[in-house]
């Protein structure tokens, strides 16, 4: 198993692995932002939380497309099926290699970005661990999406619009934890609603993840 | 002993030491509709069986679901727990990691080193260090059967292994099932068009053709 994680990641930060990709696009979405809005430092930095996330979101979307469907179009997804390994293992192995090559990159160039919207540095510290917190949810569920659009041609926009929906409450308490804590309120019942998800999405689905790639082995 | 209804699990449920495949009264399907049925054969030990047919006949079918990859429609065989390894069309190469990493990662799923023989016997020594991306198809191909030196798997199911090999390569590759595989004890299902020049029992697959094409008639139901 961790020969699979080894591979995955050697495989990210290759040429064309799309290691950086999500982290550039989370870069652009941010500082396209104040073009759009306009340079007005108090507008920016109480939308900055929400920005941040939103951006953060999107990037990790970016690459989901690619965890399981190169492995399906050489052939390398019925061979992992057949192999020693149970599949729920594989499903969580791949989520646990797009978080650690998106979700991690994503949290801690959050602050550096936040920079660029005024970000209050108060709120430093809570866009990171909300975001460390919060992206192994948007792993998991997006490997779950993967999973479901598997060996469908052009299934990436499929895929977005299955997974975003299963995103909303991730965001909304990650924001949420963010606001509050530049505002000084107690941050606890958003934290906790958040791991909670995240701990509820990696329990529960990869073994969705491994019945769905099942199917679509047939 | 293990039954296989229709949508078995993947992992083979199958206890029995001895590597022997015993086919009884089996049913295959592809998107809906049987294939094959009424299949019957038994593999020794030591001993391969060439499928042969015309396009689009099963064999392919028939290979996934002894692999364990789909379920199959009636029937059931029987085989040694965790033993076999299926080879698609596809060669499973990730054109990024180099030939030996890609063996490398094939040999630390199956818990297993990569025998040093192995460079050898599918004559892909000099290419050791080269990225896989770089590859000829056939050289690809030599990588990707070669997977099969790594994982040491009793039961094969070869899916037209020889596709864009030149002849000496096919001949290699013979070389490696008569004289390792085959002579540890090893099984071979094999579906190919070339003679492989094997001591191996051939399977015409056209007279089991199933009559009854229509299983599924499940979306009819919305039409």
């Amino acid at each position: 198993m961790i020969a699979l994680l080894h591979r995955d990641l050697l495989l990210a930060t290759r040429a064309g692995g799309g290691f950086g990709l999500g982290l550039v696009f989370f870069l652009i979405v941010v500082v396209l932002v104040p073009f759009g809005v306009g340079p007005e430092t108090a507008i920016l930095s109480r939308i900055a939380p929400g920005i941040l996330w939103v951006a953060a979101l999107l990037a990790a979307l970016l690459s989901l497309d690619r965890i399981f469907a190169l492995d399906h179009e050489d052939g390398s997804l019925s061979l992992l099926a057949t192999a020693p390994i149970p599949l729920e293992a594989v499903a969580v192995i791949k989520a646990a290699a797009h978080w650690l090559t998106t979700g991690v990159p994503l949290a801690i160039a959050a602050p550096v970005l936040g920079v660029l919207l005024h970000l209050d540095p108060s709120a430093f510290g809570f866009v990171v661990v909300t975001l460390l917190l919060g992206t192994p949810a948007l792993s998991v569920i997006g490997t779950f999406g993967a999973a479901l659009t598997v060996g469908i041609r052009r299934g990436g926009l499929l895929l977005s619009l299955i997974v975003l929906p299963l995103y909303v409450p991730t965001l909304i308490f990650g924001a949420e934890a963010v606001r509050r804590g530049v505002d000084g309120q107690d941050t606890a019942t958003p934290l906790l609603m958040l791991g909670g998800i995240t701990a509820g999405a990696v329990a529960l689905l990869p073994f969705a993840t491994a019945a769905v790639l099942r199917m679509n082995l047939r | 002993m293990c039954c296989y209804p229709k949508g078995a699990a993947l992992r083979q449920p199958c206890y029995r030491s001895s590597p022997v495949l015993s086919v009884q009264n089996l049913a295959v399907a592809r998107g809906g509709a049987t294939v094959l049925a009424g299949l019957s054969f038994d593999v020794p030990a030591g001993e391969a069986l060439i499928l042969r047919g015309p396009n689009g006949v099963g064999k392919t079918t028939l290979l996934r679901t002894l692999a364990g990859l789909q379920g199959a429609v009636s029937g059931h065989f029987e085989c040694p727990a965790d033993e076999g390894a299926y080879a698609s069309h596809a060669d499973a190469v990730k054109s990024a990691l180099t030939v030996e990493e890609n063996l490398q990662f094939w040999a630390d799923i199956y818990g297993n080193a990569v025998p040093d023989m192995v460079w050898d016997q599918f004559d892909i020594r000099d290419l050791q260090t080269r990225i896989a991306g770089t590859l000829s198809a056939g050289q690809k191909r030599r990588l990707g059967l070669a997977r099969l030196g790594v994982i040491k798997r009793k039961v094969l199911f070869l899916d037209e292994p020889t596709v864009s090999l030149d002849g000496f390569s096919v001949r290699l590759f013979a070389d490696y099932l008569r004289d390792q595989h085959l002579a540890q004890g090893g099984i071979a299902i094999i579906a190919t068009h070339v003679d492989l020049d094997l001591a191996a029992t051939t399977l015409e697959l056209e007279p089991f053709t199933a009559t009854d094409h229509q299983t599924d008639t499940g979306d009819e139901a919305f039409l």
